[in-house]
């Protein structure tokens, strides 16, 4: 899958995760950039995003992520 | 199962409106998202949790120390949540020695426990984790985590009997259904320290209101099945009583046996089995009169239905015989019409999306735990007779123009006593079961029963009813405070609806009025209480003859004594005490 394809979808499920509409995604946003993106919802971001793209990130990749790009380099490297 | 994120989403909403109940949330991992999906779930049930959470693993202290945010809370119900990983992790960190004691070590605690809190202890039992250090010679071994565990949640349940107040939730139990896997997400626990996986979230959340729900007075009583394709494969009307799939043999019959199985322990338990089918009624019964391989007998179905009409319209007249609210019923219907039919036309009915296999039925069933209680006496079991008897009794009453002359032919006795340790169990579970015919609905645990039973401050009565027909057992319970020297408050009157119209109200009031005479009371006070469901008895109070007294907050009704007139009944009062 693209990165562009990757971005979209994972745009999708923080918008429904989140539940905001507005939220536009490149690969530089970071979670300073996302109202309601903590430290919570980031599990339910991430839990959402695994059963999506049928994968399992490591524990050591949850943590890791410094922006969005980061992310989608982890989901394409499944 | 509604989603966490339904859940979390649900904390958005108004909830004013609905019953405030204090919950504290205790637990020795991290607890936010716990907290967020029974705050969720209260919403669901329609109440407005206002819940406490403790600091991070604060269990000890929190409940130790009087003085501490938890004490000051004052929690309707505290739910505690130790996780069978910390203690892995205690067993881990312990000398082998010591191992063998982990159990009773953490047993001391919740007893503890339970003596340092009031309000209810909603206990959060222990799924297993299986370490494989001994492999399946851990049964063998009583200081193996595996034994100690088990030996830990065998030990909380004789605890829970031995304390009225303490509740364990079993996510154990859930574990069991769903799986370790589905349970606990390695992943998100090493980031978080939370051990219970967001799809396992809801279940544990939903578990816990069912408790809180069961021990408010709100459950299921009474079961609503439809035939066809339902409790037996095949159509009776087109097959025959003889050719329906049920037991060994025939297609796929033992599907069905198993499910009439957990119908019968439902009925003995004491939910209500009614049935609801569109068919002849002589051939919707015929099954049950002769076909051998039904577990389910005439006997055992205290309403039965068989006609053409709308099943609507028949789960009406099911809830009219039987007196009870619409939210305790619930309808297995294999046919997805009627479930839709029935869910538009009495929205407070429960109606599970029964799965298309009928060997799904049982599995799917078990997931929903739709019969959650908060107490339990062998009177439960006897409560299909009783239904079945008051079908008697009314067809007598047909046969009778004048009322009078009806009630005096039912030879009524009532057995009148305080609260003892023989009716302590009884007393409690019908405050908690009482809604209609209850006029300040307050609940109460069997622990406080016996308390008042015990306390100079109260006289408390409590009723049987019997006649030529059966004996309805323990049927009205009413709790007068004495407020001073010459004032009684009834702070406690109810009744069991299968018991209205025959005088009780007047036979019960008559004894409280004796009481006050005998002990030189002037007056007796009375309030009532709304709730959604007690609108029955709004005029109670005038009804009997109370006053109404002007200028109080909420309804309040005086009664004097001296002026008071016995009323006619046809209740006598049973002497062989």
């Amino acid at each position: 899958m693209e990165h562009s394809e990757i971005l979209a979808k994972v745009q999708e499920i923080f918008r429904d995760v989140l539940d905001n509409e507005t939220i536009e995604l490149t690969p530089q946003t970071t979670a300073n950039d996302v109202e309601d993106w903590d430290s919570l919802s980031h599990i339910q971001l991430i839990v959402a995003i695994e059963k999506a793209f049928k994968i399992k990130f490591t524990s050591k990749e949850i943590l890791s992520w410094s922006n969005v790009s980061e992310m989608i380099e982890s989901i394409a490297s499944k | 199962m509604i989603t966490f994120k339904e859940l979390k989403r649900n904390l958005k909403k108004e909830r004013s409106t609905f019953s405030t109940r204090k919950v504290a949330l205790l637990g020795d991992i991290a607890t936010q998202f716990l907290a967020v999906s029974i705050e969720g779930m209260g919403y669901e049930r329609n109440y407005n949790i206002d819940l406490f959470e403790a600091e991070f693993n604060q269990v000890e202290q929190q409940v130790l120390d009087p003085t501490s945010d938890l004490h000051q809370f004052q929690a309707d119900y505290t739910v505690v949540f130790q996780s069978a990983h910390k203690l892995l992790e205690k067993y881990n960190l312990m000398s082998p020695s010591l191992q063998a004691k982990l159990a009773d070590d953490r047993l001391d605690f919740v007893k503890t426990l339970c003596n340092s809190l009031k309000g209810r202890i909603i206990y959060y039992n222990y799924p297993e984790i299986e370490d494989t250090v001994f492999g399946s010679y851990a049964n063998k071994i009583a200081s193996s985590f595996t034994y100690q565990v088990r030996k830990l949640n065998f030990e909380l349940m004789n605890l829970a009997q031995e304390n009225p107040n303490l509740f364990i939730c079993d996510i154990a139990g859930l574990q069991n259904k769903f799986g370790r896997d589905v349970m606990f997400d390695s992943n998100i626990y090493v980031s978080t320290e939370m051990v219970l996986s967001l799809d396992a979230l809801p279940y544990v959340a939903s578990r816990t209101l069912d408790i809180i729900c069961a021990v408010d007075g709100k459950f299921k009583k009474c079961l609503v099945l439809d035939l066809d394709n339902t409790m037996w494969g095949g159509i009776v009307g087109d097959d025959g009583w003889e050719n329906i799939q049920v037991g060994h043999g025939l297609g796929i019959g033992v599907a069905f046996s198993e499910f009439q199985q957990w119908i019968k322990k439902l009925k003995n338990r004491g939910i209500i089995i009614a049935v609801c089918s569109k068919n002849d009624e002589d051939k919707a019964r015929a099954p049950f009169e002769k076909n051998p391989e039904m577990v389910l007998k005439i006997d055992d179905i205290a309403v039965f239905i068989a006609n053409w009409d709308n099943k609507a319209d028949n789960i009406r007249i099911i809830q009219g015989i039987l007196n009870i609210g619409f939210d305790s019923m619930v309808f297995l219907d294999d046919n997805p019409f009627e479930r839709n039919m029935v869910r538009e036309n009495v929205p407070d009915v429960t109606v599970p999306e029964l799965p298309e296999d009928p060997s799904e039925y049982l599995e799917y069933l078990y997931s929903l735990n739709l019969f959650e209680t908060a107490s339990y006496s062998s009177a439960d079991a006897d409560r299909t007779l009783q239904y079945q008897v008051e079908n008697q009794r009314a067809s007598l009453l047909k046969s009778f123009t004048n009322e009078a002359d009806f009630l005096k032919s039912l030879n009524m006795l009532s057995d009148v006593r305080g609260f003892t340790s023989f009716n302590i169990v009884r007393v409690a579970q019908l405050s908690q079961r009482s809604n209609q015919f209850n006029l300040r609905t307050v609940r109460y645990t069997e622990a406080e029963i016996e308390a008042l039973g015990k306390d100079g401050n109260y006289a408390n009565f409590s009723f049987t009813l019997s006649d030529k027909f059966g004996d309805n057992g323990l049927i009205c319970v009413i709790i007068l405070k004495k407020l001073d020297l010459e004032t009684l408050f009834i702070e406690t009157w109810l009744m069991s609806c299968r018991v209205l119209k025959r005088g009780m109200e007047d036979f019960a009031l008559n004894t409280i009025v004796s009481y006050a005479k005998a002990h030189g009371y002037k007056r007796i006070v009375g309030e009532y209480l709304p709730t959604a469901k007690n609108q029955m008895v709004q005029e109670h109070y005038p009804k009997l003859g109370f006053l109404k007294i002007e200028g109080t907050a909420s309804a309040q009704f005086e009664l004097d004594v001296n002026n008071y007139e016995h009323k006619e009944c046809y209740i006598q009062l049973n002497k062989e005490q």
